[in-house]
């Protein structure tokens, strides 16, 4: 009776909106896996480390310009971008020499990438804490059909569709979308109808890691931003790209928002094991559809 | 206009082509004639830098392009139309043209939609969707949209029905017409002897014979021992 009660309480629909918004930052990183995973076929274990270096740069931007909204905004630009670069400097510099190895060769070299990025951050950021705190003009909640949210996680419930729309109209929209959705399928004929195809791979990892970078400046001022904020990040992104479909945008939607919803629901229907609960809409999509949700690329 | 001079080509450990040499020389079309696993494929590979050979080396224009890859070669004037096709399925007949690498400007889209004017009316169509005389002709059509000199057609008629390989061989003709030279692999003499001004013959992945079409329909022993008739 309590399961019920709680399910259908007045605070489920804030609940939902909460755990909407907190989906919103998932399917950006996820995303942005899936986009390298389908064109690239590099399962990237390092995205988790570039989502983690997003939230620090961004956290130096603020600190750097002082606070307040106009910091922080910037900081949402500053820090994907550098991620972006860091990406452009592994994927020229190391991934891109692999390509026509074994996969494993790209594995062993993401994971390793993993841990190096994960020490630099430590040598340059410290192993303390570090928080941001939400600026001044998104703070308070707003009135959602009579309900309180926060304002940021109104902010983002905006953005997530955003960045949605964005990516549909370059990966759908642009010659350059268009040719990395060619190169998903056959990259070898890619190449043969004269498109280089390694720009082309450097220019989806380019946008996977600056979707990893944003994913974690959006990140910064509702966690603690700390070492290891990678590794539980990669798990979840990881589980979402394979029950939405490899390298399907919207499979990274789709299991975004399962991954989300069912953890906060799941908070609500037995708060002691609310975060199970994704794991086993994981587990149960698995067992209907094992090859995800949506057509995978690969 | 193309010289291939001695080429061995290996996939992995297997040794697949011997001491191959071809030429072709501009506005010809030049057949590649075999059985099925003779090497036919494997040399168009190699010319469209899609194969790297161990020894030997390609020549075209003059110019040393062996070991160049195949994105190059294309902006160089040679394309490669491949046996399986391999259009883009997920993208529409038109993103299929639209993504090419346009060497010049003389072809576009309006120049490929008038040689092929079936593909104009299902431009919008996904391309996974279309038949087999569907995809054959996107796939020459596509190649096109790069302005090559060097077609590389990888048994273009393979698999079709008779009607719309009739209607294919037109507009192969009419690419040589345009001053394109193509070199043409095909299992099947009867049909490619309506194209080829000259053929070689591949079997067990070395070069058995060459002579000009009318040579070779003379030729009864050859065509015998090489060919399926």
């Amino acid at each position: 009776m309590d399961f019920a009660a709680n399910l259908f309480s007045t605070g489920t629909l804030s609940q939902i909106l909460v755990g909407l918004s907190r989906t919103t930052i998932l399917f950006i990183v996820s995303s942005g896996m899936s986009l390298i995973l389908g064109v690239l076929r590099i399962p990237n274990v390092a995205h988790g480390s570039l989502y983690m270096i997003g939230a620090f740069v961004a956290w130096t931007v603020i600190q750097f310009l002082g606070g307040g909204l106009f910091a922080f905004l910037a900081a949402l630009v500053v820090a994907p971008l550098i991620v972006a670069a860091v990406g452009f400097v592994l994927e020229r510099g190391f991934f891109s020499y692999l390509y026509e190895r074994e996969h494993l060769m790209l594995l062993l070299l993401t994971f390793s990438f993993a841990l190096i990025l994960g020490d630099l951050v430590k040598i340059v950021w410290g192993p303390e804490y570090r928080s941001v705190t939400v600026p001044a003009f998104f703070q308070g909640s707003a009135e959602i059909f009579g309900l309180p949210l926060p304002w940021y996680n109104l902010f983002l419930l905006i953005v997530g569709p955003c960045i949605a729309v964005f990516l549909w109209l370059v990966i759908n929209k642009t010659n350059l979308g268009k040719i990395a959705r060619a190169a998903a399928v056959d990259g070898e004929m890619v190449g043969a109808v004269g498109i280089n195809v390694g720009w082309i791979f450097a220019f989806t990892f380019v946008l996977g890691s600056f979707l990893a970078g944003l994913g974690g400046a959006l990140i910064a001022p509702m966690v603690n931003i700390s070492l290891g904020m990678d590794h539980s990040l990669i798990m979840e992104a990881f589980l979402i790209v394979i029950i939405g479909g490899l390298g399907n945008m919207w499979g990274a939607l789709l299991g975004s928002l399962i991954f989300g919803l069912t953890q906060s629901l799941g908070i609500l229907v037995w708060p002691q094991f609310g975060i199970a609960f994704p794991y086993l809409a994981v587990v149960a999509v698995l067992v209907v559809r094992p090859r995800g949700l949506l057509r995978s690329t690969w | 206009m193309l010289d291939v001079r001695k080429i061995d080509t290996y996939y992995g450990q297997s040794h697949v082509l011997f001491d191959v040499s071809l030429s072709l020389r501009q506005g010809e079309i030049v057949g590649l004639l075999g059985r099925n696993g003779a090497g036919k494929t494997t040399t168009m590979k190699t010319v469209g830098g899609m194969l790297r050979p161990k020894k030997g080396t390609i020549l075209f224009e003059g110019e040393d392009v062996t070991g160049r890859k195949p994105f190059q070669l294309v902006r160089r004037g040679i394309c490669y139309v491949p046996d399986d096709r391999r259009i883009f399925s997920d993208l529409t007949v038109d993103d299929n043209l639209g993504i090419v690498y346009r060497r010049t400007r003389e072809w576009d889209r309006e120049r490929v939609y008038d040689l092929f004017p079936a593909l104009r009316e299902i431009a919008d169509r996904r391309a996974g969707v279309l038949s087999g005389g569907e995809k054959a002709m996107l796939a020459v059509g596509r190649a096109l949209m790069s302005g090559p000199k060097l077609l590389l057609l990888d048994e273009p008629t393979e698999g079709l029905a008779p009607l719309i390989v009739r209607a294919l061989e037109e507009q192969i003709l009419r690419l040589k017409g345009a001053g394109i030279s193509i070199l043409l692999s095909e299992q099947n003499l009867k049909s490619s002897l309506r194209l080829i001004d000259r053929a070689y013959i591949i079997d067990n992945g070395r070069i058995r014979y060459q002579g000009t079409a009318k040579e070779l329909e003379n030729n009864d022993e050859i065509q015998r021992m090489h060919l399926m008739i």
